[in-house]
């Protein structure tokens, strides 16, 4: 188990290299001169080349994407071209307030979900159940920016019950919330529904019930651990959508992120920030799903067993 | 006659079932009665789609919801299956009527341990045992069935135990609240021979220990030799003949079990006879014939048989068939 988890968070270190990897080479070959962003009307080719050589661009590729990874081993996320400050100042203040409105909103996303997908498997002929898969639908149909501009008519503007732009109170976290989270209730209500209706019709539910397991039992002791194996893989999968949804929200709410920190980076060419929002955006969706596959070892037994065979 | 009627555990009078599908309505159940005694091993034997499975969930109350059940009564112990309530049966499943099904590596919940899938039958009925208690129960039944180390298989998971001894623990599930009636759907159909013989023994082992009545559902007419007292035969949801085993194999009447047994394999060396399939299809439920469902696939069909349901013809006490070759008004010649 502990070699499994050592093997994996080796696996990640690679793949944040890789990221690093493609993102720098994109940036090395974007037209365009990033001296010119910097120094913009105060622009002279002395000045460009002494900053040039400042901020070692004359370097190859290879030493510089090399010296960006000897330093990001040491917590160094480089200087902001924008601001003249350490990116990573930026970027612990900002982060953890992402983390919070994605885990919000992926807790939410399964608090409605999960007991929808259920009440719709268990009575797939009932009015209500009909009804929320409606809305459901209506909710994957509306685009994001949209649903958050209604809610803040409605919610803000209307009734004044919640702050509309850029808040830093926990108040302000919920249109945001609410936005992130109703594009994935559709699906992740409808992978419940249908994971729990395939599994109530397996074999082992019918032996429940012939010892004399009582309706709830069945439902919720027998076949809801099953059904939710591949619901636990997508809410995981999500994590990293979310991420990338993040930027769009963020950007309507003004919410003070790493995703709306992503976006005005890449509008002034700010590598090192838009870099660093990168990396530690890639490090917590591989964190994620490494804990997602660590609690699908507790869910089902299978799983495990063939890990601590193959370890 | 009252100590007759104390001992009729099981009676199933006229039973109709049938499933609503896209295509139909599939008459799987067609007038079936019979009567099981307590202690009493019946077999019902039949091939594919003969409605046997069915009917045994109609007595569980396991049907699906797609099936209805037309007419008739199913009386156990004093009591009608069929007006209880699906909380009635809660408390019925698995206390009184225990089943064990054909298929044991998808049986068991794979995400439970076998101990906690053991204690979970005895719980669901008796809120006051300790689970100490349970679990000393299921290490006793474990070892009743034939398991080895069972404190050790107690922790496993289903996927880490055999076909056979998964089979074993279902039975050990279906057995731990002692019930009056055991219902075993092909118990042995998916396991390997060797296996299959072990899994019969312990059947016959724990009926002979326990007294209880066993309906053993199967299509292997050698099964029934070996372990049934008495057997009812059915072809397309109707019972076509009904006796005691001994009837059954020596004093055959029916021309479909006639069939059946010239189609069963023997081990005999000596016998060089060659098994003689039933010609035809079996029949289509969504439109079952006017007469003898059978009919079309005897060799000794009649007209008769074309147009009216056979009557019963009493051989012997119990021993019954539904067959016009020996019905009042029988015909000469024969039709194909």
């Amino acid at each position: 188990m502990g070699k499994y988890i050592i093997k994996r968070l080796i696996s990640l270190f690679f793949v944040i290299l890789g990221v690093v990897f493609i993102i720098y080479l994109i940036f090395y070959l974007l037209p365009g001169d990033v001296t010119q962003f910097i120094l913009g009307v105060n622009y002279t080719p002395e000045g460009a080349a002494r900053l040039r050589e400042e901020l070692g661009l004359n370097r190859p590729f290879i030493v510089q994407f090399f010296g960006y990874i000897g330093n990001l081993l040491h917590g160094d996320f480089g200087v902001s071209y924008l601001s003249g400050a350490p990116v990573s100042l930026q970027l612990f203040a900002r982060f953890p307030r992402t983390l919070l409105l994605v885990a919000c909103s992926m807790a939410l996303c399964v608090a409605i979900s999960v007991p929808m997908g259920v009440y719709c498997a268990v009575h797939p002929k009932s009015i209500l159940s009909d009804l929320m898969q409606f809305l459901c639908s209506v909710g994957i149909a509306m685009p994001s920016f949209w649903l958050a501009l209604l809610l803040m008519l409605l919610f803000s503007v209307r009734l004044e019950w919640l702050p509309a732009l850029g808040s830093v109170s926990l108040k302000g976290i919920i249109l945001p919330c609410v936005t992130l989270c109703a594009s994935f209730l559709a699906s992740t209500m409808r992978m419940m529904r249908s994971s729990m209706l395939e599994t109530l019709n397996q074999d082992y539910i019918r032996t429940a019930r012939a010892k004399g397991v009582g309706r709830r039992g069945v439902i919720y002791r027998h076949a809801l651990k099953n059904s939710l194996l591949p619901v636990v893989t997508m809410v995981g999968m999500n994590v990293g959508t979310q991420m990338g949804g993040s930027i769009l929200t963020e950007s309507v709410f003004s919410y003070q992120g790493i995703g709306l920190m992503l976006m005005d980076s890449i509008f002034s060419r700010d590598i090192p920030s838009v870099l660093g929002c990168i990396v530690l955006m890639a490090l917590s969706i591989g964190v994620v799903n490494l804990l997602v596959d660590i609690l699908m070892l507790y869910i089902d037994p299978r799983i495990k067993a063939s890990i601590t065979k193959g370890a | 006659m009252d100590k007759e009627q104390n001992n009729v555990l099981l009676e199933v009078e006229d039973l109709h079932v049938s499933f609503a599908t896209p295509v139909g309505q599939v008459n799987a159940v067609n007038g079936i009665s019979y009567t099981l005694h307590r202690h009493e091993v019946m077999g019902i034997v039949g091939e594919s789609g003969s409605g046997k499975t069915v009917e045994a969930l109609t007595i569980m109350g396991l049907l699906g919801t797609n099936a209805t059940v037309d007419s008739g009564s199913i009386r156990f112990d004093g009591q009608e299956l069929l007006e209880k309530s699906e909380k009635d049966y809660v408390t019925f499943r698995g206390k009184e009527v225990g089943m064990i099904f054909q298929n044991p590596m998808t049986s068991l919940n794979p995400v439970y341990t076998i101990g906690r899938q053991l204690t979970e039958a005895l719980t669901v009925h008796d809120k006051g045992i300790t689970k100490k208690q349970a679990q000393a129960r299921a290490i006793e039944m474990l070892t009743h069935v034939g398991i080895t180390q069972p404190e050790k298989r107690m922790k496993q998971y289903p996927f880490e135990l055999s076909g056979g001894m998964r089979q074993r623990v279902m039975i050990a599930m279906g057995i731990i609240c002692h019930p009056k009636l055991l219902i075993a759907d092909e118990p042995t159909t998916a396991l390997d021979v060797t296996i299959q013989a072990q899994i019969l023994d312990l059947i016959k082992k724990v009926q002979q220990e326990t007294g209880m009545a066993v309906i053993f559902i199967t299509h292997n007419l050698g099964v029934v030799a070996d372990i049934c007292d008495s057997v009812t035969v059915m072809y397309a949801g109707h019972i076509v003949e009904q006796g005691s085993a001994r009837d059954i194999f020596y004093h055959t009447k029916h021309p479909y079990t006639q069939g059946l047994l010239r189609s069963t394999p023997s081990i005999d060396p000596d016998n060089n006879e060659r098994l003689i399939p039933i010609p035809g299809e079996p029949v289509n439920l969504l439109a079952l014939p006017d007469g003898c469902p059978f009919a079309r696939r005897c060799t000794q069909c009649m007209e008769k048989c074309l147009a009216e349901k056979p009557p019963k013809t009493e051989f012997s006490p119990g021993h019954i068939a539904y067959c016009w070759l020996y019905g009042e008004g029988k015909e000469d010649g024969t039709h194909g």
